[in-house]
């Protein structure tokens, strides 16, 4: 695998569209559960081990081979808000376009073809991962990373956090969200040979409810 | 929950295996060919609305304690319908070497079955280790309607560690997978801002029923701490928090007579 | 009111998207319009929609602050049916939204060509940034063509203070002059001071209150569309 490569991918400014989706974060700030960053450490933490958990899963199974049509179906049935599913798809389809263009790969052409309207984002990371000479692990460190980077970012944003905390806040995590990928990959290796109920399904019923709050608001300034 | 790692075979806890197997009688009603409770998981036969066989789950002892291994096995049939119910709220407790106990329930429908499967609370209780493992698989024609509730320790009890995974199949595709870990041991956060924030009940209703292919439930803001969510197949399931059992049921029941037909 | 330089086409063509649709013809011609806050970007889209919707087949994609809006604003002046007017959130940054991550843009923009291709493919996109600063301008993977927009109420320095935007847009529309007097802004200070900054690019004075209007600009639109279509 190539270190730089997977720099290039997990670098908050690879143009994948996630710039515009706090990762629930919006919906927590405005309802007061995320307002210094101690509470922001608690919610990206919370979000590492059961959404970042889930999508590092999906993304390592995509990157260890398993086909992307089941896999998506299963982050399907792992994502019950349509709001999500939907800004998943968004987002995958965003960053194939991105993905497209700077690891060329018939693998992401065929994606590309069979889902018109975008796969989940976990999914498309994980083939372009593979297109990138990057592992399964790699692919789960870069999903469980956005799945608290979002959020940490946002947070800058839309409360004026010092951004040096919001960095302690990520390198505090770093320990856990190696952990988070190391279990991830775990699972997708345990994929291959037992089927994707092998992948981890955790969930955060909170998440899923507020990004449906969210998505009923008439204005905000993240997509989710 | 292949992702876990494997749980040694209990040394001393209890297995037992309640099974039960509905079918069409052929007159418009459903009959019970199977109905066999075993251990601390006994079945009594209730009077079930209209062509629906009734059975009631009754914990003739307080399970599972830690190192048990309860499992309900149902199978509806071509046609049949059933309603579970429990009569009385289920106590996760702790066993005594501090072994998780398990508890697995499978329910399989066929085409045309319908199943409403609507247990009281679980109760994790401070101390205990319980791994519910929910597998529900539905023909396509099949229509469920199926209740979670889950309570944060007795009243102003700190809660034991509680993993509880649910995952619904239809015609063999993935429709629902959530697994849910909260209590002292469960992952980081399972409390915080994007955990439960404090709430202390947290519960599920999910309605199965093929007529929402054409005409999907639209999701549905149920106030902070609850949505309506229809799902990627004919689904909707309701997802709520709740200071406790009490409120999460108000809330489930609402659901209830909205989405259940 | 004027454009006081003669429309050059443009000779700048890096799309990010292939000008080509999969049929040969041309794909619609996407103009981005930027600008500071309260510039008037939203009054001359929506000025621009009355003043070309008769004979082109258009649709707007807006990047607000907060979310929809503008996109509620067009709707609510009703310039254009809802189906042709699509929002784009943008985190709280719209000028990474519109230069240094255009990929929800560029699915906004494709989307629209898509919902048209049947029966009335789009010719004219016009992508409006949301209220940004002066360094705010939109990547050419975006857009084939930009406008900026500022006000003469809004200080008449800017044009001399220059910037990405003053400096480089297609055409900047120094905008509001009917208020000019009102604000002590000094018109033809801001002409010479344009023209320093821009060299032969154009610059159009107007007043969406005065008799002509978008009408410049309009034509000015036009013009693009013409090469944009024979080339």
């Amino acid at each position: 695998m190539s270190l730089a490569a997977l720099l290039v991918l997990a670098d908050g400014r690879f143009p994948a569209g996630g710039h515009a989706h706090s990762g629930g974060a919006e919906a927590a700030c405005k309802a007061g559960r995320i307002h210094d960053a101690a509470t922001l450490e608690g919610f990206c933490r919370g979000r590492l081990h059961t959404a970042g958990l889930t999508a590092a899963a999906l993304a390592a199974a995509a990157a260890a081979g398993l086909d992307p049509a089941v896999l998506d179906a299963e982050a399907d049935a792992r994502t019950p808000s349509p709001a999500l599913r939907t800004a998943a798809r968004r987002l995958g389809r965003q960053l194939l376009r991105a993905a497209r263009a700077t690891w060329p790969d018939p693998a992401l052409e065929q994606l590309a073809a069979a889902f018109p309207r975008g796969a989940h984002q976990p999914v498309v990371l994980g083939v372009t991962a593979r297109a990138a000479g990057l592992g399964p692990r790699d692919a789960a460190h870069v999903a469980a990373y956005e799945s608290v980077g979002g959020p940490a970012t946002a947070t800058v944003r839309l409360l004026g956090l010092d951004p040096f905390e919001a960095s302690g806040v990520l390198a505090r995590l770093a320990p856990e969200l190696d952990a988070v990928a190391a279990r991830a990959a775990e699972a997708a290796h345990q994929a291959l040979l037992d089927g994707p109920e092998a992948l981890p399904a955790a969930s955060s019923p909170l998440l899923e409810i507020a990004a449906e709050v969210h998505a009923d608001w008439p204005v905000r300034l993240f997509a989710s | 929950m292949t992702t876990a790692p494997p749980v040694p075979p209990p040394a001393a806890g209890v297995r037992a295996t309640a099974r039960i197997h509905a079918v069409a009688d052929g007159r418009g009603g459903t009959a019970l060919p199977l109905l066999a409770g075993e251990g601390p998981l006994a079945l009594r036969r209730t009077r079930g609305r209209e062509a629906e066989a009734g059975v009631v789950l009754v914990g003739a002892m307080s399970a599972p304690l830690g190192g048990d291994h309860l499992t309900v096995r149902a199978t509806a049939g071509p046609g049949a319908r059933l309603a579970l119910a429990s009569a009385a709220a289920t106590l996760a407790l702790p066993g005594r070497a501090g072994e998780p106990a398990r508890y697995d329930v499978e329910l399989d429908l066929e085409d045309g079955a319908a199943v409403r499967w609507l247990p009281e609370p679980l109760v994790s209780v401070r101390g205990s280790d319980l791994r519910v493992r929910t597998r529900v698989r539905l023909a396509p024609t099949a229509r469920l309607l199926l209740r979670e509730e889950q309570v944060l320790g007795r009243h102003g009890e700190q809660p034991g560690l509680l993993r509880s995974r649910l995952t619904v199949t239809r015609g063999g595709r993935p429709l629902l997978d959530q697994e849910l870990a909260c209590g002292p041991g469960a992952p980081g956060g399972w409390d915080g801002p994007a955990g439960l924030a404090g709430h202390r009940a947290v519960g599920q209703l999910l309605v199965v029923d093929p007529a929402f292919a054409q005409d999907p439930p639209p999701a549905a803001v149920l106030g902070e701490c609850a949505a309506a969510t229809p799902l990627a197949g004919p689904a909707v399931l309701v997802t709520a928090l709740a200071g406790d059992a009490l409120r999460l049921r108000e809330v489930l029941d609402a659901a209830c007579r909205a989405y259940h037909r | 009111m004027h454009l006081d330089h003669a429309v050059a086409p443009t000779h700048r063509h890096t799309h990010s998207a292939e000008p080509l649709r999969a049929d040969g013809t041309r794909r619609a011609l996407r103009i981005g319009l930027g600008g500071p806050v309260g510039s008037g970007k939203t009054a001359t889209v929506a000025a621009l929609c009355r003043a070309l919707r008769t004979d082109l087949s258009m649709a707007v994609v807006t990047n607000d602050i907060y979310t929809r809006e503008d996109a509620e604003f067009l709707l609510r002046e009703a310039v254009l049916p809802p189906e042709r007017i699509a929002a784009v959130e943008t985190g709280a940054c719209p000028h990474t939204a519109i230069r240094d991550d255009i990929s929800a843009n560029l699915e906004a923009v494709e989307e629209l060509e898509d919902a048209f291709r049947e029966h009335a493919p789009l010719d004219l996109i016009l992508v409006e940034s949301g209220g940004d600063n002066l360094t705010a301008t939109f990547s050419r993977g975006l857009v084939d063509a930009q406008i900026f927009v500022i006000d003469v109420a809004g200080g008449d320095d800017i044009p001399r203070k220059g910037g990405p935007g003053v400096t480089t847009a297609d055409l900047l529309i120094v905008n509001k002059t009917d208020l000019a007097p009102h604000v002590g802004s000094d018109l033809g200070r801001m002409a010479r001071d344009a023209a320093e900054q821009r060299g032969d690019l154009p610059v159009a004075f107007q007043s969406l209150r005065g008799p002509e209007g978008v009408a410049p600009v309009a034509a000015w639109v036009r013009e693009r569309i013409a090469a944009w279509t024979v080339r």
